[in-house]
């Protein structure tokens, strides 16, 4: 009989033990949704505030302004050598060469202007989703699937194994979405799987900042271009944008009118507004300044999500690399599309504009990059 | 989309609203007023009541949403690759052609979002009933399919047999039209979701893919119900509420001054933009001719004139460009201020430089601008002053920030416009290069010679052989510098 009594003194103590549980989680429930229902009157309150000083739209503003006439764009270069769907790109500041990254892991760095190979480099992991060159042109940094961000030094000696230079910065735990180079070689900006971005110090791979505020994955970054230098936007799977101060970490301005994941956000060529691609089928253009979106580019007969976006040299044009393999440009000020691109056989994964505005590459997962001037 | 949510069946959300927008297209065209023109059209003795041509279909896309054929053909081509469409004649080729090819809707019924994911059950029922109407009407890669199904859903064979007779059974007692259309519209649902592409491996592909993804969804359901709690969570609506209050605060700027500055920003740049207005003399990647590169870089003896103009358009242009700021500082050296610049350019070291340097930066910068009686005394007001030397005691990366900050100012708002009035500025606008435009090449077909260009790696390297220094780790210093073109 001491066995019964055990068992049920057992049993007893579990049931009590679950119907604490139960209450703690109703009560927790309970405070949740009362914040919830807080947050969305702050937030309802907010876009009040917002609109009182929103007196006139962008395209009003734009009808002064001449219109776009027919643009002529085409495929000046087609980069054929990686072996699966290209992920990423990014143009060294020398303005022809690029580096790529593509999903069977394989890292290539091109002179784009004569379409040869320079330098690649085999990553340990698949899905390389991001990858940046060096403001130097000495480096490129990339990672992905390995929750990591490594800085290759670019060496000349064609007999020496980049691989074995390798360094590793960053270390999350989630996937690598974006990594970026702030002014120098020396620091790294990268946003994860794991909805945080970080700043890292490239030399010692020490984290100096951290930024903790998405709710979701982080999918992209970008830095602005502005004279304080300090701050950065970043886009991701919980249909925000945040604003971030590189100095304090902190999460100076939020945007959330998308309907769907960002994946791709880029300032204008000024720094006061920035824009966003989501799977919404929507890029839309957000004012810092006043604090609110101020235009959305989208259209009826456009049905798939946009994965990448940038602007010209003077901002008056938008890019967008869209899902169903084509590239559609926005008029930014008026709001039209100017013009739709085909060329490439799949999804259209990265696109960027050259640093001197000449022309932009674009990266797809048809295994080409193709540059349009 | 994210490489989680598309294990996680993300991949079908995305799907979804992307097929809720092609809905949106198929309700509109077949809309009684606005929608398009349908007419019967005759298929071997039958008549098949609102079918619609290819070419009408084209013209009613460019007429609604106002876009070229080009763009018309490829969503039309979406149309029908996702199956709200489907050929009448040659149902297996899913491309529409803009000629008098028959089309028709697919009936809601059939939409894969309707029934999604398409079982397998209904797919080994419809290939029964095939395989009963007419023995041998089965292709070779659904005659293998069915036998596959047969093997791994033998349990439920008798009910797939029993509900493909009920069902034919019941199509018989329908007019022949209908019967046909139920035909196609059937023959379309699955032309789309069992594609006869790669047989066998794609289809246990599939079934795998299927069972990894239910397998996936079900852990990660047990995860987040019964290992997670609402801590994250909690913690993200926290900080929702700082950024909330936060902006509620925070001064906001008229649209309208906003608005205005992107069209005066855009004005601006306008001629400046190689995309909007041509490059001159040519843009490289167009003609293939490098002229464009060599006349803007950093070391050309006389810049052209566009550049020289963006020096004047704001102060940050001047100092990105690294000719600009050499100019700027020599018309510091002569009103004897440039420890100024002199002063910001060493902040801007330590902000973005190694964070083992830190300390020897700041010390340095202390003792050559900040010091009582320092050789480049910069001219900073008291407070700030007191503040950075209290905060020298404990270096770290910002620490000149306030400092570089008042200096920055002080150049913007006095030197810089002062720069601009100058001879000096004024004789390098005049002396500045305007490109002639290349003319069109004779022959247009010949392709001119790419050539290469050393690779900015390659320029440092040489730099630090000549230097004699051993940069950190990160550089390459290899012997192998010049004779390595690619």
């Amino acid at each position: 009989w001491i066995n019964t009594t055990f068992m049920a003194f057992c049993h007893i103590y579990s049931l009590v033990m679950a119907f604490r549980a139960c209450l703690e989680e109703v009560q927790l429930n309970e405070t949740l949704t009362h914040l919830k229902t807080e947050s969305e009157t702050l937030k309802s309150k907010l876009e009040d505030e917002r609109a009182k000083l929103h007196d006139v739209e962008l395209h009003q503003v734009a009808e002064k302004v001449e219109g776009l006439g027919q643009f002529v764009m085409k495929t000046r270069r087609t980069l054929k050598g990686h072996g699966n769907k290209v992920l990423c790109m990014d143009w060294c500041k020398d303005k022809r060469r690029i580096v790529s990254s593509s999903q069977d892991g394989k890292v290539i760095v091109w002179d784009a202007f004569t379409t040869n190979k320079e330098h690649a480099v085999t990553m340990p992991c698949t899905w390389v989703m991001a990858c940046a060159y060096a403001p130097s042109g000495c480096a490129v940094a990339c990672g992905g699937l390995d929750n990591k961000c490594s800085v290759y030094p670019l060496s000349l000696d064609k007999n020496e194994n980049l691989a074995a230079k390798k360094k590793s910065v960053a270390m999350h735990t989630n996937y690598l979405s974006a990594c970026s180079f702030t002014n120098s070689d020396m620091q790294i900006l990268t946003s994860s799987g794991d909805g945080t971005c970080a700043l890292w110090d490239v030399e010692s791979g020490q984290l100096l900042q951290s930024f903790h505020g998405h709710a979701a994955d982080v999918l992209c970054l970008d830095l602005a271009p502005s004279e304080t230098g300090n701050t950065f936007v970043s886009g991701g799977c919980d249909k925000k944008a945040n604003v971030w101060d590189m100095r304090s970490g902190q999460c100076i301005q939020s945007f959330e009118t998308h309907e769907s994941d960002i994946n791709s956000v880029r300032y204008y060529p000024s720094g006061d507004a920035f824009a966003s691609g989501s799977d919404d089928a929507t890029c839309r253009l957000y004012d810092l300044r006043a604090d609110r979106e101020v235009a959305i580019y989208s259209k009826e007969s456009i049905i798939f999500g946009v994965s990448s976006v940038d602007f010209s040299l003077s901002g008056r044009l938008l890019f967008g690399g869209y899902n169903d393999y084509t590239i559609n440009v926005w008029d930014v000020l008026k709001g039209t599309r100017v013009s739709i691109l085909f060329g490439h056989e799949n999804r259209v994964s990265t696109l960027r504009v050259s640093p001197d505005g000449t022309a932009f590459c674009t990266g797809s997962w048809d295994h080409t990059l193709r540059i349009w001037a | 989309m994210t490489i989680n949510t598309m294990a996680k069946g993300g991949w079908h959300r995305e799907q979804m609203s992307c097929f809720r927008k092609m809905e949106k297209v198929i309700v509109a065209m077949q809309d009684p007023d606005m929608g398009m023109k349908m007419r019967n059209q005759r298929l071997l003795i039958t008549v098949i009541p609102h079918a619609m041509t290819g070419r009408d279909i084209i013209a009613w896309l460019i007429h609604t949403y106002s876009i070229c054929e080009e763009e018309a053909l490829h969503l039309s081509g979406l149309l029908v690759r996702y199956g709200y469409i489907y050929p009448l004649k040659e149902p297996r080729s899913l491309v529409l052609r803009p000629d008098e090819s028959p089309y028709r809707f697919q009936t809601p019924y059939f939409w894969t979002s309707t029934r999604w994911p398409a079982s397998e059950l209904d797919y080994a029922i419809y290939l029964a009933k095939k395989n009963i109407r007419k023995q041998g009407e089965l292709m070779e890669y659904e005659k293998t399919r069915y036998s596959l199904l047969h093997k791994r859903i033998n349990h439920t064979w008798d009910f797939v047999v029993m509900q493909a007779r009920e069902q034919l059974r019941a199509s018989k007692q329908r007019r022949k039209a209908d019967r046909i259309v139920f035909e196609c519209q059937e023959q379309a649902y699955w032309l789309i979701n069992r594609p006869p592409v790669c047989l066998l491996l794609l289809y246990s592909l599939l079934h795998f893919c299927t069972i990894l993804f239910y397998i996936i969804l079900y852990c990660t359901l047990l995860y987040y119900t019964i290992l997670c709690n609402a801590l994250p969570y909690y913690t993200t609506i926290e900080t929702c509420f700082t950024v909330f209050k936060q902006a509620l605060g925070r001064n906001r700027v008229k649209s309208s001054i906003c608005l205005e500055s992107f069209v005066k920003y855009s004005e601006q740049y306008q001629n400046h933009d190689p995309i909007m207005q041509g490059s001159l003399p040519s843009n490289p990647w167009i003609s293939d001719d490098t002229a464009y590169w060599t006349m803007n870089s950093e070391t050309v003896p006389i810049p052209t004139r566009l550049r020289v103009e963006r020096w004047s358009f704001s102060f940050m242009e001047l100092l990105n460009d690294d000719m600009g700021r050499r100019e700027f500082m020599t018309y510091l050296e002569k009103e004897f201020s440039a420890e100024n610049l002199c002063f910001w350019q060493a902040c801007e070291d330590i902000k973005h430089g190694e964070s083992s340097r830190i300390i020897e930066k700041v010390e340095m910068i202390y003792k050559n601008f900040l010091a009582p009686g320092a050789a480049r005394w910069v001219n900073i007001d008291s407070k700030t002053m007191d503040k950075t030397l209290e905060g020298i005691r404990n270096p770290h990366r910002f620490i000149m920030d306030d400092a570089q900050m008042h200096i920055y100012f002080l150049m913007k708002k006095d030197s810089y416009p002062r720069y601009l009035k100058s001879d000096l500025y004024k004789n390098m606008l005049a002396k500045a290069i305007v490109p002639q435009e290349t003319k069109k090449s004779v022959f247009p077909f010949v392709r001119r010679q790419r050539h290469a260009n050393p690779s900015p790696a390659q320029a440092v390297a040489q730099a630090t052989e000549e230097d004699g220094h051993a940069k950190g780790a990160g550089q390459a210093g290899t012997k192998s510098a010049a004779g390595s073109h690619v």
